[in-house]
């Protein structure tokens, strides 16, 4: 065969298909998604500022806007959302960095249960959550009382600084904070247990080597390294809390001005019939699982965590 | 002298059973073998990472079997470096002497003298991100080194290295392992590198 000519393996290859239809067909396919979640959040702003008949249009949302997040309901309930988010992020802060740990570095007996019960508030319907806790503080004796009657006696002593106050938890401010946490901390807990996964246990055992116990070596090498895991478990966490509303109706009540978070402020404005009422509240909850969103994509998972390993299982 | 007996390590569904060595004081050990046979394996055992099932690790006399890594004595160089990535260079170096509790001063002075003796000197105010593999084992050695080890493990130290930086961190430890008299064992599957840095070289089978 001369030099130059075609190898008779190439000549009789197929031409390769090009690319553009698969990602076409990938583009078209997630954009489905993108734009439903555009149009329904758009759908807000729209009607509000846009299509409410009974305003005169952008200058009327803005009123509209305005007068209703001034309103003392929805004040009051802004003011108790940012108290109720922010105690729940923390309080899951709390379990999610202990546990997050156990389930990434330590085998014990049982640890298989555990994971799977974790998903468990994730998993069940919000109200279920709720329903359950509403049975847990009411109907489950505990040494012949209710831990809801164990709690007001627990905290009685706060009636001698207001006389007002009625401790307890249902129906109450704690009611919110517990159910937003139940639920708000599995998701903390996933986080952490990633953000601890995608550490590689080797700096932990040069730790060891180095003169740390376990405890030193979890405070001084893996908790640093999981500051940003940290940030984005107790956002996450923070968002999860904005967003629940199943079980607070069901174990706070939706008690104007009591026990109202922003969730079911827009369901009593939907119940008064007040519709920009609630497309208002909403559109602030959208603003703020916005923010909360940038948040996330700002301090995300850090970029200096090995992930190119896993852990190496050190005993 | 380092000296292993009988010694049993399990490492999940993988065993090492019936290891004997020995390793004088002051010399270079290479520790050989096929891929897979538990190098690293004895290496972690002898750190202190993995419990020991069975047998006895010696070393200068002390039995270090059932001892806490931190109790051993030993600076570890693991394959990866397993630099402390949220600490600076000096931080990683400073790292082992905070621990244990010495003056600020000695920190300060053990940092600069391992920076110098490395050559990372210029190096110190950085994070081990973005630093090359060359770089990152200085600093890896470094703060193996930092606590005055009795006895280096080293895990596979020149692996992913170009050549040119291959041949540097190879004389810098023939420098290091000669300046410290320090026991040294390390892990290697280049018969060469065992060649050039070890007096001993021992061969695991399995």
């Amino acid at each position: 065969m001369p030099p130059d000519a075609p190898c008779p393996s190439t000549s009789r290859r197929r031409r390769v298909p090009s690319d553009g239809p698969f990602f076409i067909g990938l583009f078209v396919l997630a954009g489905i998604y993108v734009a439903l979640i555009l149009a329904f959040t758009g759908a807000d702003v729209l009607y509000l500022f846009r299509y409410d008949s009974t305003t005169d249009g952008a200058a009327g949302g803005w009123r509209t806007l305005r007068t209703t997040l001034a309103s003392p309901e929805i004040a009051g309930s802004i003011v108790l959302t940012l108290v109720t988010c922010s105690i729940s992020a923390i309080l899951s802060l709390f379990v999610a960095v202990p546990a997050g740990y156990l389930l990434s570095r330590v085998r014990f007996p049982g640890r298989r249960l555990a994971d799977a019960l974790l998903d468990i508030p994730i998993l069940l319907p919000p109200l279920v959550v709720g329903l359950s806790l509403l049975i847990l503080f009411n109907q489950i004796p505990l040494f012949e009382q209710t831990l809801e009657q164990w709690s007001a006696a627990a905290f009685s002593w706060l009636t001698v600084i207001n006389p007002d106050l009625r401790p307890g938890v249902t129906f109450k401010v704690p009611a919110v904070i517990l159910a937003q946490f139940s639920v708000a901390a599995a998701f903390a807990i996933r986080t952490m247990q990633t953000a601890f996964d995608e550490i590689h246990s080797r700096q932990e055992a040069v730790a060891l080597t180095l003169g740390c116990n376990r405890a030193g070596a979890f405070w001084h090498v893996l908790l640093p390294q999981a500051r940003r895991g940290i940030l984005t478990a107790a956002t996450l966490a923070w968002a999860r809390a904005l967003g629940e509303f199943g079980p607070i109706l069901v174990f706070a009540g939706a008690t104007r001005g009591r026990t109202e978070v922003l969730s079911t402020s827009v369901f009593l404005e939907i119940n008064i019939g007040n519709l920009r009422g609630a497309v208002a509240v909403s559109l602030l909850m959208i603003l703020l699982a916005l923010a909360l969103i940038a948040a996330v994509r700002i301090a995300g998972i850090p970029r200096d965590l090995e992930t190119t390993g896993r852990r190496a299982g050190y005993a | 002298m380092l000296e292993i007996r009988d010694l049993t390590v399990r490492a999940g569904n993988f065993r090492l059973t019936g290891i004997h060595l020995e390793v004088p004081s002051g010399s270079c050990a290479a520790l050989m073998g096929r891929t897979g046979c538990g190098k690293s394996t004895l290496l972690e055992a002898v750190c202190g990472l993995r419990p020991v099932e069975r047998g006895h690790i010696r070393f200068q006399g002390r039995d270090l079997t059932r001892l806490r890594p931190g109790e051993r004595g030993i600076g570890l160089l693991p394959q990866d470096c397993a630099l402390f990535s949220a600490l600076t260079v000096r931080d990683n170096l400073a790292f082992g002497p905070r621990i244990h509790h010495w003056p600020v001063s000695d920190i300060e002075n053990a940092v600069e003298t391992l920076a110098s003796q490395l050559g990372i000197t210029h190096l110190l105010d950085r994070k081990p991100q973005g630093l090359s593999g060359g770089e990152a084992r200085r600093v890896g050695l470094g703060r193996a080194l930092a606590l005055r080890p009795g006895l280096l493990c080293l895990d596979e130290p020149l692996s992913g290295l170009d050549s040119e930086t291959h041949s540097e961190i190879l004389t810098l430890l023939q420098s290091i392992v000669r300046l410290h008299a320090i026991t040294t064992l390390f892990v290697t599957h280049n018969p060469e590198e065992a060649h050039a840095l070890a007096s001993v070289t021992l061969r695991l089978s399995g």
